[in-house]
């Protein structure tokens, strides 16, 4: 006579090997997560050039400018029209200044689109050299880079 | 008589609860896929526009500027490069022409450490064209890494719209 095993409620499966796997996509995703995404627009689709390199550290006072290809700056959340940026450039001055810092001490990051008008990107450069902003960083998208023989 | 267990306790799995961990791990790997977005590395060109009242003092520099000219289409797209007076057909013309002026930075104190270039660039061009030129003169891929050229780069006056009409 045939013995039957007596099945035990609910399928014992390993999970390890899952528990695993499941832990490592975690990590991978964590680790490439970014959350910087306050600083940049879909609208917005920047130069590419294979130089573009991500800065080393961090910059000091950064101030974010980005253009649109309509010629208008998106600013603190703000759509505004470029010779209106005046008002916006002077408050930020004047935290700088609350701050014990100088203008002058500012990065202004320029995010233009790649199809904006070069006369409006120095209008924009102009207003920001009104209230006393010197540096400036034009921000572009890293692109493959292509060699260039060194011999010639 | 006490039949005693504990001989037997040792073989006895110990029945972890796997469920709940499981379900966090999954919610956990689902909300990092949702919010995971390729992108592309950005990275900066830094120029320098001191005010106009600072260039006043500015030390003289020993080499004049190099002035790009950029010249653009009725649609803004890129119709003429120059370099001075010389009329260039390419981006790769113009890096080329940097190179033979001043050679890459390499030493400090190096021509094209001390070099200076002046985009000048018509009201309308597309923006891109200005960072092909920037990039251009701003040095180049060799052997893995980047041999810099020159770095001080500014902005001409702009031109107003009312030039690009008359030009």
């Amino acid at each position: 006579m045939k013995i039957l095993r007596r099945k035990r409620d609910g399928v014992e499966g390993d999970m390890t090997p899952m528990i695993d796997m499941t832990f490592q996509l975690i990590a991978f995703f964590m680790v490439l997560i970014n959350f910087t995404e306050a600083e940049t627009n879909e609208r917005i689709r920047l130069p590419l050039s294979e130089l573009a390199k991500p800065p080393d550290a961090p910059l000091d006072q950064p101030l974010t400018l980005q253009l649109t290809d309509e010629g208008t700056v998106l600013f603190a959340g703000e759509e505004v029209p470029v010779d209106g940026i005046g008002p916006y450039l002077l408050r930020e001055r004047q935290v700088l200044e609350s701050l014990n810092k100088k203008a002058a001490d500012a990065t202004v990051i320029i995010r233009a689109d790649r199809s904006a008008k070069t006369g409006i990107v120095q209008e924009v450069i102009q207003a920001c050299q009104d209230q006393q902003f010197e540096k400036f960083a034009l921000r572009a998208k890293q692109e493959e880079a292509q060699e260039i023989p060194s011999g010639d | 008589m006490k039949i005693r267990h504990s001989g037997r306790a040792g073989e006895e799995k110990i029945e972890l609860q796997m469920t709940p961990m499981i379900d966090i791990v999954f919610q956990l790997l689902i909300f990092f896929i949702m919010t995971f977005k390729i992108v592309q590395l950005e990275g900066d060109f830094n120029i320098k526009m001191p005010l106009a009242a600072a260039s006043d003092v500015a030390p003289p520099v020993s080499i004049p500027p190099l002035k790009v000219r950029l010249r653009a289409g009725d649609d803004g797209s890129l119709a003429g490069i120059s370099l001075g007076e010389r009329a260039l057909n390419s981006f790769t013309d113009l890096r080329a022409q940097v190179m033979a002026i001043v050679g890459p930075a390499t030493a400090p104190g190096s021509a094209a450490a001390e070099a200076e270039v002046e985009l000048d660039c018509d009201y309308g061009l597309h923006y891109e064209h200005v960072i092909e030129a920037i990039t251009a003169v701003s040095g180049y891929y060799s052997g893995g890494e980047v041999i810099p050229l020159i770095q001080n780069i500014k902005f001409a006056p702009p031109r107003t719209e009312q030039d690009a009409e008359a030009g």
